[in-house]
């Protein structure tokens, strides 16, 4: 089988986030084998435009169907955010590792994601307030340059409400006053309010590199071992599959040894900003 | 391991016999001290005399454009079937560069095959030819001086004759069809063998030490050297091109007039290149020379130790030797072992 043959997927579904971001809910057209991980990520093509990687917003298949949630950054995420229900796109995949979530059980699990770096969060913030249970304290902290682009904000309030998670967000730019549970600043000044022990906690972490450097190094001064944090890269990719060499940070393949990484492996790399 | 002896009188002949397994490439000489890999109508066409070709072997399997697939509406991505199923005989091809196929083969082997360099590669015949070092040579430092595996058939020179090692069974059919131009290796076979040998070896003129290189590098990860080397690169990505190990691709879509069907291609690629680790956004996570060059001298001799055991630089000298900039690795690497000690 060639690896680099791209499937075919269906756009079952399209769901406008903000004014540049998409939800495309996709099935493979052939209904062949296909599962994932959260975590991992799909090569999305169309012809003529090239292929790149996007990890999966969805936690699990639903009557085979899963989704991506893009923003548009370039000519390609621009081409796939104007597909509508009906139209066909190319898929490789899944690649990559998942978020350790057996890792996580038993403790307290703080999940920080900036911008649209929310998306790859959001299936392991689901999973965990499914499975409260398998879990410690929750916390949710959550990061953008203005409120619109504070993804998923209306299903994670709603997800929340009246359990035990901690949803706490914040904006670069505050526009409405009056919200109270939204601050303005950093998404790093909402670290301070966790107040479980960050020795008995694991750390997910998804956005800017140089969010992730800070986010990263004051909870290790919180007292949280760096093999504790798991951050999730981005890096330029043309196959997934650890070949083109797009995605090397040192001797590691993003697509493949990644896209998740313990902080305290990939930290030592001078090529990343963490 | 089965050796035989071939008349060096007798070579073309061999090669000529050879018709019936596949295309005949060789070096061609193409300017004074210019080689190519290239196909020949007759053996009397390769020269025998060539060191270094240009391009390593890596571009018969892992090609410089290469399409991957053609797309239509109707047909959905098709990868073409033509070109990846001729057979060839590559011949002359010395012992580093058969090292530089063997690595090629551990990257594009593992969890994931890539299709069309296993596709060229099962249809060439490898017969890997002995050399004598120049003064650009360091495959000895390297320890790709020698080869016991990765060719069909190694010739050896050992004055009028080649010994010839057979090293698949497929080299075992070749030496068969035309045993007649074979004779045993006698006594002074032997002799005269290992005083080519301990020739070859007194022949080095460049040596480095690769033994704790990796630690040396980490090291001087922040030393100024990559700054300095970073002002004189060229980013012309000549040193890629021309690695027999380098394997970096690019992948772009070429529309048809329809802008519906097209072809999708890939093509080497640099990680000296500007745009090489640039993302979505405009960030550019390698956006200055220094930065490039020392990603590319670590993954060489660093990052490639880590995955698969040994560095992937195999001593040809291509890169050194073709540097418009005139950077030369054995002098960065010999720079790095010193500094501070000066």
């Amino acid at each position: 089988m060639n690896p680099l043959e791209p499937r075919r997927a269906l756009v079952r579904e399209k769901i406008q986030e903000n004014r540049e971001t998409y939800s495309l809910t996709l099935s493979l057209a052939d209904h062949d084998h296909f599962s994932y991980r959260p975590g991992q990520f799909n090569m999305l093509g169309l012809p003529g435009m090239g292929e790149a990687p996007f990890s999966f917003s969805s936690l699990h298949l639903e009557r085979g169907r899963f989704t991506h949630t893009i923003r548009e950054a370039g000519s390609l995420t621009r081409s796939i955010c104007q597909l509508a229900a009906g139209d066909i796109l190319s898929i490789r995949g899944p690649y990559g590792n998942e978020w350790p979530l057996e890792k996580a059980k038993g403790r307290h699990l703080i999940i920080v994601g900036g911008g649209i770096g929310i998306a790859p969060l959001r299936p392991v913030i689901r999973h965990a307030l499914g499975n409260g249970e398998e879990y410690g304290r929750l916390y949710f902290l959550l990061g953008a340059r203005t409120e619109d682009d504070l993804l998923f904000r209306e299903e994670f309030e709603k997800l929340t409400a009246g359990r035990d998670g901690t949803l706490l967000m914040t904006v670069d730019r505050g526009e409405k006053k009056e919200l109270s549970h939204i601050r303005e600043g950093l998404v790093t000044a909402l670290l301070d309010e966790i107040d479980v022990d960050p020795e008995e906690s694991i750390t997910f972490t998804c956005g800017p590199e140089l969010m992730m450097r800070f986010v990263a190094r004051q909870l290790i001064q919180m007292g949280q071992d760096p093999y504790d944090i798991f951050v999730s890269m981005e890096r330029r990719m043309k196959c997934g599959i650890a070949h083109c060499g797009h995605c090397q940070i040192g001797a590691m393949y993003v697509c493949k040894d990644g896209p998740i990484f313990p902080y305290g492996d990939i930290k030592r790399f001078a090529d990343t900003m963490l | 391991m089965k050796m035989v002896k071939l008349q060096k009188k007798n070579l073309n002949a061999f090669l000529a016999g050879l018709e019936k397994f596949g295309d005949l490439h060789g070096p061609v000489r193409r300017d004074t001290n210019d080689f190519a890999f290239q196909k020949v109508d007759a053996p009397e066409q390769i020269a025998h005399d060539c060191l270094r070709t240009i391009l390593p072997p890596k571009k018969y399997f892992t090609k410089p454009v290469d399409t991957m697939f053609t797309f239509s509406e109707a047909e959905g991505y098709r990868a073409p079937d033509k070109d990846l199923h001729t057979k060839i005989i590559l011949f002359g091809v010395h012992p580093c560069d058969i090292h530089g196929i063997k690595i090629l083969d551990l990257v594009f082997g593992g969890q994931y095959r890539d299709e069309y360099y296993f596709a060229r590669r099962r249809n060439a015949i490898v017969v890997g030819l002995d050399c004598m070092p120049d003064e650009y040579c360091f495959c000895r430092s390297t320890g790709t001086d020698f080869t016991e595996d990765g060719f069909d058939l190694f010739l050896s020179d050992i004055g009028s004759s080649y010994l010839v090692r057979v090293g698949t069974s497929l080299g075992d059919d070749i030496v068969l069809e035309t045993s007649t131009l074979f004779q045993e290796i006698g006594d002074t076979d032997r002799r005269a063998y290992k005083r080519r040998s301990a020739q070859r070896i007194n022949s080095f003129e460049v040596e480095i030490h690769l033994e704790d290189l990796p630690e040396i590098m980490d090291l001087e990860y922040e030393s100024r050297i990559w700054q300095e080397l970073g002002d004189k690169c060229l980013s012309c990505g000549t040193c890629s091109m021309v690695c027999p190990t380098c394997y970096c691709y690019d992948v772009v879509d070429q529309l048809n007039l329809d802008a519906k069907s097209g072809s999708r291609l890939r093509r080497w690629d640099s990680c000296l290149f500007k745009d090489y680790a640039l993302v979505a956004g405009g960030h550019n996570f390698r956006a200055d020379r220094g930065s490039r060059i020392k990603n590319r001298y670590f993954h060489k001799q660093r990052g490639f130790v880590a995955q698969f055991g040994r560095p992937s630089c195999v001593g040809c000298g291509r890169c050194i030797v073709s540097c418009p900039a005139a950077i030369s690795l054995v002098d960065v690497l010999t720079k790095l072992r010193s500094r501070g000690n000066e």
